[in-house]
């Protein structure tokens, strides 16, 4: 029963990085590819559709982990407090950004919120990376379960460190790569003309960035995260994970480079999930792993929440994801196809 | 108190509050939508769509607000109050993870197709949308009340070995007897809200000799709506509400109404200032016997004043529970009177020529924002010390390792933030009402499709 909520946990928060991920990356990538209004208006419808329902998955899966792991939610929010709230706001900026910059026809408004998209989106995905890194390392948790890591110490990896240290870093910057690579994918299959021929170029570099970042980060897991070596080297048959990451990060370069759109973007989903999928094969059974005493680590049995609440969540949750896949792929198939927003309302205009 | 108890606790208030004074508009207008996209489908008139789409410009302003100062209450249960989210999430993570799970969902995903889908979908295709819209909003202002009806008074729960708490029962908790008239009173409200926004801009258009037809349409749904709202939230909902507090959180009745001391026969203050050195109500304005008949429908019942509990159980601040509590109930009355005076006027076909009434109702729009805003203030001061009524004491609830000197800085970073935020919807609020609602053509002009419409 913990197994199944963890892994449920996991896939909601994969689903979501998926998901919202492209949309991140279209941010990320966007000053770079969106060169003038008509530009800059496709990017944005290409995502606008659909931004606010991928952002529900994460809500969703912070809910779930609740539910299913309470103490591990109060410990990891609590102890990542400052982190938590900067991204809390970023998301505001970033939410306002995509929904307001429309709502006046004025430049210097729409350069205001194209700046704020931007940078909120890169900013994002650099701190969630670094989140990541962060639940790799481990945290200092004490004998309550609780933990409080400031912004950054002196940028080592270690029993006392910071959120942001050598390590996190390089997944943060490792994490905006990957998002820019998958977002610019996206874009390349939804749009067409300059703006299509730009975002392939930036995913096409940006797969390189990618490789190196991915390959830095992987080879320093042993030295940040013994745990992890010890789990696969019990279970070695968890190395398919990493392994199809890197099969299809292979194939996202090679689909990229025959122009592949939709190929491409599939291959650097599958990509994410097949990372995260190894992360939380590695962790496996922690949740929160403690940099002191491993005693003191949070796993799914002693942050449980009971086992009626996880048999009846575990039915609701069930028909409840029958019903949001059935969402997603309707608001996704209702907006197939490429934007093409100037010449549609060139009529009007 | 604490400093850090002090700032956490005045975060939530600031967050939560400012939270929902969207909420109460896109719950309200989601239903005057379903009704507006009816009233176009099965009569055909294209005025109706266009009263609909203006709406939906006003709702999608309000929505995309209330969806990004909703993320940060979710996740604060975990950032300032760990030990009540370990002590109590067995519980509520139910239905916090039902809300994401069940209504975020539904809401985000059909008001896609509703911002987006003008040209790309049906009408029935768009009212279905509007529908599940609606549907969505309501749905997470259940879950979300269940979450706090539980806070309130809390029942399916078992006690594990290590004090933590378990759901025991999920009907239970989705059926908790308070949130009978929690839900119908703040849904009602919800409409209230709803209704006097659309009047006052319909008065002004009226006013101002813009836009008549689209005007006398607002101004007469939401005099209707709102008569009916208005009266609801008096009777039965209000007093409901206030029956159910007497019965379980006596102490909470006690503080808000400024019954000092146990009385037979307890008189109803309208107005007056309660004084803590005297225990005394200064200046009283008062109904004799009434708060007694009120409550136990007998005149001569007796009512338990703050004396009959100790002290220490008392909320901390009962002079602002004490005035929230008036102002709602101040408020609730005079909206019914602006209301009804409104709803004669328009049954005697005068409304839209009477200019004082039209100004007045121009004028009314902030009031149930107000009272919104004290009726939460009423709950939620009322329900110190405690955090889960009886089991958990607030200070008990922050996060062990979490500073004051954390706290105090993200505090204030959302006042800063709100305070821009607030003043940017009100800008953009003006900017639509400048624009005001068009036929097609300019619609279509202002805002290019891909764009929200
Ligand atoms: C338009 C807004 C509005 C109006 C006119 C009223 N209320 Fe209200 N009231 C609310 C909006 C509200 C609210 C914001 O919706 C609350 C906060 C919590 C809740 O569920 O509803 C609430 C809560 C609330 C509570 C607290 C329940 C608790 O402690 O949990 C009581 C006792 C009342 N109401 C009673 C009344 C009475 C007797 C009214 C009539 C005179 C009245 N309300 C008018
Ligand atoms: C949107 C409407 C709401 C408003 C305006 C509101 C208002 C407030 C206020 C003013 C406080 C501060 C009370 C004090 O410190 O004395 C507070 C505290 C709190 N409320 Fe609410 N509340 C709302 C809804 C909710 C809901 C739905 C929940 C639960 C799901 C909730 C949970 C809490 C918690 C956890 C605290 C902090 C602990 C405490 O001070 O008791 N609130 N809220
Ligand atoms: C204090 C507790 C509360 C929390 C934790 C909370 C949480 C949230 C979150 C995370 C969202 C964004 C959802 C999305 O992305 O679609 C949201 C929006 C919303 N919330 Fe709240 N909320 C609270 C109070 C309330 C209350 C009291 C109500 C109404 C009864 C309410 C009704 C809504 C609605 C209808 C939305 C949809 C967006 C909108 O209409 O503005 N919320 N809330």
């Amino acid at each position: 029963m913990e197994t199944f909520w963890y892994i449920a946990v996991a896939l909601m928060l994969a689903i979501y990085v998926v998901l919202d991920g492209f949309d991140f990356g279209v941010g990320i990538v966007y000053p770079v590819v969106a060169h003038d209004e008509p530009d800059r208006r496709t990017a944005l419808a290409a995502i606008g559709p659909v931004w606010t329902a991928n952002e529900v998955w994460l809500i969703a899966a912070g809910g779930l982990l609740f539910l299913a792991f309470p103490r591990a939610y109060a410990a990891g929010f609590s102890g990542f407090y400052l982190a938590l709230i900067i991204v809390l706001w970023l998301l505001i900026v970033r939410g306002l950004a995509i929904e307001l910059r429309s709502h006046l026809d004025h430049r210097l408004w729409q350069r205001f919120w194209d700046m704020a998209f931007a940078g909120s989106s890169a900013l994002l995905a650099v701190v969630f990376g670094a989140a990541l890194g962060n639940l790799i390392r481990g945290v200092p948790l004490n004998q309550d379960g609780y933990f409080f890591v400031p912004l950054w110490t002196d940028l080592m990896t270690g029993p006392e460190p910071g959120i942001l240290d050598w390590y996190t870093i390089l997944m943060g910057l490792a994490s905006a790569a990957i998002l820019a690579l998958h977002g610019a994918n996206y874009l390349a299959m939804k749009t067409v003309g300059e703006l299509q021929r730009r975002a392939r170029c930036v995913a096409w570099l940006g797969g390189f960035a990618v490789v190196g970042l991915v390959v830095s980060a992987l080879a320093a897991i042993p030295y940040v995260q013994p745990a992890f070596r010890v789990q696969y080297a019990i279970h070695p048959i968890g190395y398919l994970f990493p392994g199809a990451g890197l099969a299809a990060l292979a194939a996202a370069l090679q689909f990229r480079r025959r122009d592949r759109d939709l190929a491409a973007f599939c291959a650097s989903s599958l990509f994410i999930l097949a990372m995260l999928a190894s992360t939380a094969w590695g962790s496996y059974p922690n949740l929160l792993i403690s940099t002191t005493d491993r005693g003191n680590s949070l796993t799914i049995a002693n942050a449980t929440a009971g086992t009626y609440g996880m048999q009846v969540g575990l039915w609701w949750f069930l028909i409840g994801f029958g019903l949001i896949i059935v969402y997603t792929i309707n608001v996704h198939r209702s907006f197939w196809g490429k934007v093409r927003p100037e010449s549609e309302s060139s009529a009007a205009e | 108190m604490t400093s850090a108890l002090l700032y956490d606790r005045l975060q939530f208030a600031v967050t939560a509050t400012f939270h929902y004074l969207f909420p109460q508009l896109t719950m309200g207008l989601g239903l005057l939508l379903v009704y507006f996209r009816t009233r176009a489908l099965t009569s055909g008139e294209e005025h109706y769509h266009h009263v609909a789409l203006f709406w939906t410009k006003i709702f999608a302003l309000s929505f995309a607000f209330g969806v990004v100062t909703g993320i940060p209450l979710e996740f604060q249960f975990g950032t300032n109050w760990a030990k009540f989210s370990n002590f109590a999430g067995g519980v509520i993570g139910q239905t916090l993870a039902m809300e994401g799970m069940f209504a975020f969902f539904l809401e985000s995903s059909f008001l896609g197709i509703l911002l987006f889908g003008e040209r790309r979908f049906s009408r029935p295709v768009q009212w279905f949308a509007a529908l599940m819209l609606f549907l969505g909003s309501w749905l997470s202002g259940y879950f979300i009340l269940a979450t706090n009806a539980w806070m309130q008074h809390p029942v399916a729960y078992t006690v594990a070995a290590d004090g933590r708490l378990f759901v025991d029962s999920l009907s239970g908790l989705l059926t908790n007897p308070w949130l009978l008239w929690q839900y119908t009173h703040n849904m009602t409200a919800a409409v209230v809200t709803t209704s006097f926004v659309m009047a006052a801009l319909g008065s002004f258009y009226l006013l101002s000799g813009e836009h008549a037809a689209f005007a006398r349409t607002f101004v007469r749904t939401s005099v209707v709506a709102g008569a009916i709202a208005s009266a609801l939230m008096i009777f039965p909902t209000g007093h409901g509400n206030a029956k159910q507090v007497f019965e379980y959180q006596p102490i909470k009745g006690a503080a808000f109404e400024g019954l000092f001391y146990s009385e037979r026969g307890a008189g109803l203050y309208l107005v007056g200032q309660p004084n803590m050195e005297t225990m005394t109500i200064d200046n009283p304005l008062e109904i004799p016997r009434a708060l007694s008949f009120l409550v136990y429908e007998d005149l001569w019942a007796k009512v338990k004043g703050l004396d009959a509990f100790p002290r220490d159980l008392w909320p901390d601040n009962l002079p602002l529970l004490y005035y929230s509590y008036h102002i709602m109930a101040g408020l609730g009355t005079i909206l019914v009177v602006v209301m009804g005076l409104a709803l004669v006027w328009l049954w005697r076909g005068r409304l839209f020529s009477t200019n004082w009434l039209l100004w007045l109702l121009m004028l009314s729009a902030p009031f149930p924002y107000l009272a919104t805003t004290a009726g939460w203030m009423t709950a939620e001061l009322g329900r110190q010390p405690w955090l889960v009524y009886g089991l958990l004491r607030t200070a008990d609830g922050t996060s062990p390792l979490v500073h004051s000197g954390n706290a105090l800085f993200t505090l204030l970073g959302f006042l800063g933030l709100y305070l821009l935020l607030g003043l940017l919807f009100l800008f953009l609020v003006a900017e639509t009402v400048r624009h005001g609602p068009a036929p097609a053509e300019h619609q279509t002009a202002a805002y290019p499709s891909g764009q929200p419409i």
